[in-house]
C-alpha cells in the first residue's frame, strides 16, 4: 500500500484537454473540455489522502477533499457527488470558477514539490457526470413546516440558499429582476467559461425540487421586502442581489460611444447573447482596436470575448504589473494564448473621440510600483512626463462594482456600511428583523464560493429562525 | 408570461397601443414610470413608458411607434398573444405636486408619455396648459385624451395640415410670454431636438422644465451604465436617477449621439425581419 503511493507520486498532473488557443479564440464554446472518467481515476490516484488536509484548509467552504476524491478514484461517482454536495451547492460551477491556485489547489501538499492534485477538475468531473443521471438520488426533502421563505436575486449565494432551505422543508420563492436566473453566472461569466445549460441545469433542479422562481420582479420596484413580509406572507427574506454598480473611471470622454462598462459589455454578450447577432436582437459593437481596462476575472472575461467577437488587437491595459494581477491564474494562462496583449503598469487618463462621438485613441499614462498600499500591494504611481496615446475604438471598463442601492434604499431598518454593503453577521442576520443577506452585496465583489459558503450560512441561520424563533 | 388584451393602431399604424395584463407592475406604477420588455426568447430588452395604467382590471397600456425590428415584432402580436417578459415599474416616478400653472409639451410619441403626467398635474389642482404637436395630422396622436386631462390645449403640426401651424415651440414661447410668471414649471417630452429647443425657450423666461430622456438601456436596474446621461456636467443613469432631468442641465448632444451607437446593426435587423415577413408572406 505505502510503496503504491510512492509510485502515484510520481505520476505528473493530469492536464483537462481543451480546444487549441487558435480555434477557441473565435469561438464560445466551453475551453477545457473535461475528463474523461478514466482520466479522473488516474488524477483522483495522486491523492495522498493526507489525515490532517491542507487542502480542505484552503477551501472557504471546507468541502470533504480528500473524501470525494478517493470516491473518484475508487470509480464510486455517486458517492463523490454526494460528498460534495454535503458542503457545496454549485460543484460544478465552483470546479470551473474558483481560484484553486489560491484556495484548495494552494494549499495541496503536492504542490509543494510538483503540481497539486487537480482538485477543480474532478470537482468539474464528478458534478458533470452527475447532471441529469437517474442514478444520483434525489436529496430527501423534509416534511412541509409552512413557512415561507423568499429570496431575492438568484446568483450562487440566492441559489444555495434555496437549495437549503427546500430541502428543509419551507416554501422558497426567489424573485430576480433579469429575465433569467442565476446572478453573474448568467450575465457575467461568460459561455466559454461557464456553460449557461450548467447553470440553467442547476436551476431546473432546484425547480423539480419546488422552489418557485420568479423573474422579471426587480425588488424594490415591482415589490419590496416589507411588502414581502407583510402583504405576501413571508417568514423572512434572504437578500442576495450581487455588487451590480457599475465603476467608471471619472477621466473625460467617458460617455463616448464605444466606452463600456464591464457589466453592459458582457450583459450584452452573455445574457442577451448578442454574439448570435442577428439571430438574436441585441446588438454590440465589435472594436477594431479593444482595449478592457483592469486586471481582474471581469477583465480577462471582456477581453477573451472582444477576442471572440472576431477582433485582433485586443489589450489589456492595467495599471499595477503582471504578479498584482488578482484574475485567476488559469484565465490569464488562457487570455495570453489566445492573443490578447498586455499593458502593465499603464493607466487610462483621457478618451478621445471622432466628430460623431465615437472612441477613437486612449491616452495612456505610464505607471511604476511605489511604496505598499492598505492591500500589501505595492501602489501605483504615475511617472512623470510619460504618457502615449494608443488607437482605441472600443473601451472595456472593469475596474470593479459597487453597492447596487435599489433594495437597500428601499427598506428601511436595513443598516448599510459607508460604501452602501449592508451590514450583517456571520450568520448573515441583518439589522432588520427576519431578514438575512449575503454574498457581494455583503461582502463587496468577491466570488462564487463564498456567496455560496454564505449563503448556506443565511440559510442554517434562517431555518433555525423559522423552527425555533431565535 | 404578459398577454395582450387589446391592440389599437394610431397615426395610420406607425404607432401602436396595447394593454397588457400586469397586476403587479399595475398596482405599483405611478405617472412617469416605465417598463423595460423583451418580446421573445431572443429579443432585445428595450423600455416603453406606462401611458396608462388600471391596478383594477391589474393591467398596463403602452403606446409605441414603430421604428426598429424590436417594435415591428411588438406589432405583429395581435391580441392573446402573449409578450415573453416585462420588468417594472421602473424609473422614478414624475413629483407631481399643486405648484400653479403648468405647461405640458408633446411632440409625436412622447405624446403618449406626457399623458399620464399631464393628468396627474391636473388632478393634483394645478391649471395645465397642454401643447402637442407631430409632423402632420394624421401623425397626431391622443388629442382627446390630452384635451381631457388639460385646461387649455393647443395643437401643432409642422406641415400646417391642422392647428398652427409650425413648431411646439412657437407656441410654448406664445405661453409663456403671455402667462408670465403664473407658469411654475414646464414639461417637455418628444424626440431629442424638440426637448432641447423647448428647455432653450423655457430658460428664456427662467421656468424650470423637466425633460424625460429615451437613453438605450439595458437592464433598467443601474447595474450597467448603458443609460448614462450627463446632466449638469455629472453622469446620471437615466433609468434609476431618471428618466426625467431637469432640461436646462440635460447635454442633449451627447444624448442624440448616443441614440445613433448601434445604427448599423439595428438597420441590419430591420431589414433581414422585412425580409423574412415578406417571405413568410410570399409562400
Ligand atoms: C464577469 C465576472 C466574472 C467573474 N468570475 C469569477 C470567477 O472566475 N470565479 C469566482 O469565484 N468569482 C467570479 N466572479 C465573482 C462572482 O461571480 C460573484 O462574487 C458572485 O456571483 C456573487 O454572488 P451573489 O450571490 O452575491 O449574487 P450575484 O451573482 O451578484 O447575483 C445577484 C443577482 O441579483 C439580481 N438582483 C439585483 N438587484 C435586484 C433586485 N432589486 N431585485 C431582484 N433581483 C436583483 C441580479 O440581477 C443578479 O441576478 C466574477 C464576477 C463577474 C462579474
Ligand atoms: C425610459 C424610456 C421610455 C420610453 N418610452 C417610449 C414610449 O412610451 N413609446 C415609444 O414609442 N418609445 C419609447 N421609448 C423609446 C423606445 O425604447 C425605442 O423606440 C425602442 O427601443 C426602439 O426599438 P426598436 O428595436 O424597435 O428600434 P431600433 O432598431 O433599436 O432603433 C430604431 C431607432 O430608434 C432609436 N432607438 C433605439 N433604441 C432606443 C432606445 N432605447 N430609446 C430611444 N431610442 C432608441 C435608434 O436610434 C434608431 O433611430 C422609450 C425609451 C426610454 C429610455
Ligand atoms: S469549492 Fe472551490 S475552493 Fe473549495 S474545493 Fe471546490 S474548487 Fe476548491
Ligand atoms: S492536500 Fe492534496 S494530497 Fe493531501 S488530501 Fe488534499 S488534495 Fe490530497
Ligand atoms: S439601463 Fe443599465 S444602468 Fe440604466
Amino acid at each position: 500500500m505505502a510503496e503504491d503511493k510512492v509510485k502515484k507520486e510520481k505520476v505528473g498532473r493530469h492536464q483537462m484537454p481543451e480546444q487549441a488557443p487558435e480555434v477557441r479564440r473565435r469561438n464560445f464554446k466551453e475551453v477545457p473540455l473535461g475528463y474523461t472518467a478514466e482520466m479522473a481515476q488516474a488524477e483522483a490516484g495522486r491523492c495522498l489522502q493526507c489525515k490532517k488536509p491542507a487542502c480542505v484548509e484552503g477551501c472557504p467552504v471546507g468541502v470533504p477533499i480528500p473524501e470525494f476524491i478517493n470516491r473518484i478514484a475508487e470509480g464510486d461517482f455517486v458517492g463523490a457527488i454526494l460528498k460534495l454536495w454535503e458542503k457545496n451547492s454549485l460543484p460544478a460551477v465552483c470546479g470551473r470558477v474558483c481560484p484553486q491556485e489560491n484556495q484548495c489547489e494552494g494549499q495541496c501538499i503536492l504542490g509543494k514539490k510538483d503540481q497539486p492534485v487537480a482538485i477543480g477538475n474532478l470537482e468539474r468531473f464528478a458534478a458533470d457526470w452527475a447532471r441529469g443521471r437517474s442514478e444520483v438520488p434525489m436529496p430527501p426533502l423534509k416534511p412541509k413546516t409552512g413557512k415561507k421563505v423568499a429570496v431575492v436575486g438568484s446568483g450562487p449565494g440566492s441559489l444555495t440558499v434555496a437549495g437549503d432551505l427546500i430541502r428543509k422543508g419551507h416554501d422558497v420563492t426567489i424573485y430576480e429582476a433579469f429575465h433569467k436566473p442565476g446572478g453573474v453566472l448568467v450575465y457575467g461569466i461568460p459561455e466559454f467559461r461557464l456553460p449557461k445549460e450548467i447553470v440553467a441545469a442547476e436551476v431546473n433542479f432546484l425547480e423539480r425540487l419546488g422552489v418557485k422562481v420568479e423573474c422579471n420582479a426587480v425588488v424594490g420596484r415591482t415589490v419590496t421586502v416589507d411588502e414581502l413580509l407583510e402583504n405576501e406572507g413571508f417568514d423572512a427574506v434572504y437578500i442576495g442581489v450581487g455588487a451590480g454598480l457599475p465603476r467608471f473611471l471619472g477621466i473625460p470622454g467617458e460617455n463616448l460611444m464605444g466606452v463600456y462598462s464591464a457589466n453592459e459589455y458582457l450583459t450584452r454578450s452573455n445574457l442577451m447573447k448578442a454574439y448570435l447577432f442577428p439571430e438574436y436582437d441585441t446588438p454590440l459593437v465589435k472594436g477594431q482596436h479593444v482595449c478592457v481596462f483592469g486586471g481582474g476575472n471581469v477583465a480577462m472575461d471582456a477581453l477573451r470575448t472582444a477576442m471572440r467577437m472576431g477582433c485582433d488587437d485586443v489589450k489589456c491595459v492595467y495599471r499595477r504589473s503582471h504578479e498584482e494581477m488578482p484574475c485567476r491564474a488559469e484565465e490569464l494562462h488562457h487570455a495570453e494564448q489566445e492573443g490578447i496583449q498586455f499593458f502593465y503598469l499603464h493607466n487610462p487618463i483621457r478618451f478621445i473621440g471622432d466628430e460623431r462621438g465615437w472612441l477613437k485613441a486612449v491616452e495612456l499614462q505610464e505607471m511604476e510600483l511605489g511604496e505598499p498600499d492598505e492591500s500589501g500591494r505595492r501602489r501605483p504611481v504615475a511617472k512623470p512626463g510619460s504618457t502615449k496615446t494608443i488607437d482605441c475604438d472600443m473601451a472595456i471598463i472593469a475596474v470593479g462594482s459597487g453597492a447596487n442601492p435599489l433594495v437597500t434604499a428601499t427598506t428601511p431598518g436595513l443598516v448599510v456600511n459607508k460604501w452602501g454593503y449592508i451590514e450583517a453577521d456571520e450568520a448573515g442576520k441583518t439589522k432588520k428583523p427576519k431578514v438575512w443577506a449575503g454574498g457581494d452585496i455583503v461582502t463587496g465583489a468577491a466570488t462564487v464560493i463564498l456567496a455560496a459558503g454564505a449563503g448556506r450560512k443565511a440559510a442554517d441561520s434562517i431555518h433555525q429562525h423559522l423552527t425555533w424563533g431565535w | 408570461m404578459f398577454q395582450i388584451l387589446s391592440k389599437t393602431e394610431l397615426a395610420q399604424g406607425t404607432v401602436v397601443a396595447n394593454e397588457i395584463m400586469a397586476p403587479k407592475i399595475a398596482a405599483k406604477a405611478r405617472p412617469g414610470q416605465f417598463v423595460i420588455l423583451r418580446v421573445n426568447e431572443t429579443g432585445e430588452r428595450i423600455p416603453l413608458t406606462m401611458a396608462d395604467t388600471d391596478p383594477k382590471r391589474g393591467t398596463i397600456t403602452i403606446i409605441y411607434q414603430v421604428v426598429g425590428k424590436t417594435t415591428a415584432l411588438l406589432k405583429s402580436l395581435n391580441v392573446m398573444d402573449y409578450i415573453q417578459d416585462i420588468a417594472g415599474p421602473l424609473g422614478r416616478p414624475t413629483p407631481i405636486e399643486k405648484k400653479g400653472t403648468i405647461i405640458c409639451v408633446g411632440g409625436g410619441t412622447g405624446v403618449a408619455v406626457l399623458h399620464p403626467i399631464t393628468r396627474g398635474f391636473k388632478q393634483a389642482g394645478n391649471k395645465v396648459i397642454g401643447i402637442i404637436g407631430a409632423r402632420t395630422k394624421d401623425l397626431l396622436i391622443m388629442e382627446d385624451k390630452m384635451r381631457a386631462a388639460t385646461d387649455e390645449l393647443y395643437v401643432c403640426t409642422d406641415d400646417g395640415s391642422y392647428g398652427h401651424a409650425g413648431f411646439v415651440t412657437d407656441v410654448l414661447r406664445e405661453q409663456l410670454t403671455k402667462l408670465g410668471s403664473e407658469v411654475k414649471e414646464a414639461v417637455t417630452i418628444g424626440p431629442v431636438p424638440m426637448m432641447k429647443f423647448c428647455a432653450k425657450v423655457t430658460a428664456e423666461f427662467g421656468v424650470p422644465t423637466m425633460v424625460s430622456l429615451n437613453a438605450i438601456m439595458v437592464d433598467g436596474t443601474g447595474m450597467c451604465g448603458c443609460c448614462r446621461v450627463s446632466v449638469g456636467g455629472k453622469t446620471e443613469f437615466a433609468c434609476v436617477d431618471g428618466p426625467e432631468f431637469d432640461g436646462h442641465k440635460v447635454d442633449f448632444e451627447e444624448l442624440g449621439r448616443r441614440l445613433t451607437a448601434y445604427q448599423k446593426q439595428e438597420k441590419e435587423a430591420m431589414d433581414l425581419y422585412q425580409h423574412k415577413c415578406s417571405c413568410a408572406a410570399n409562400q
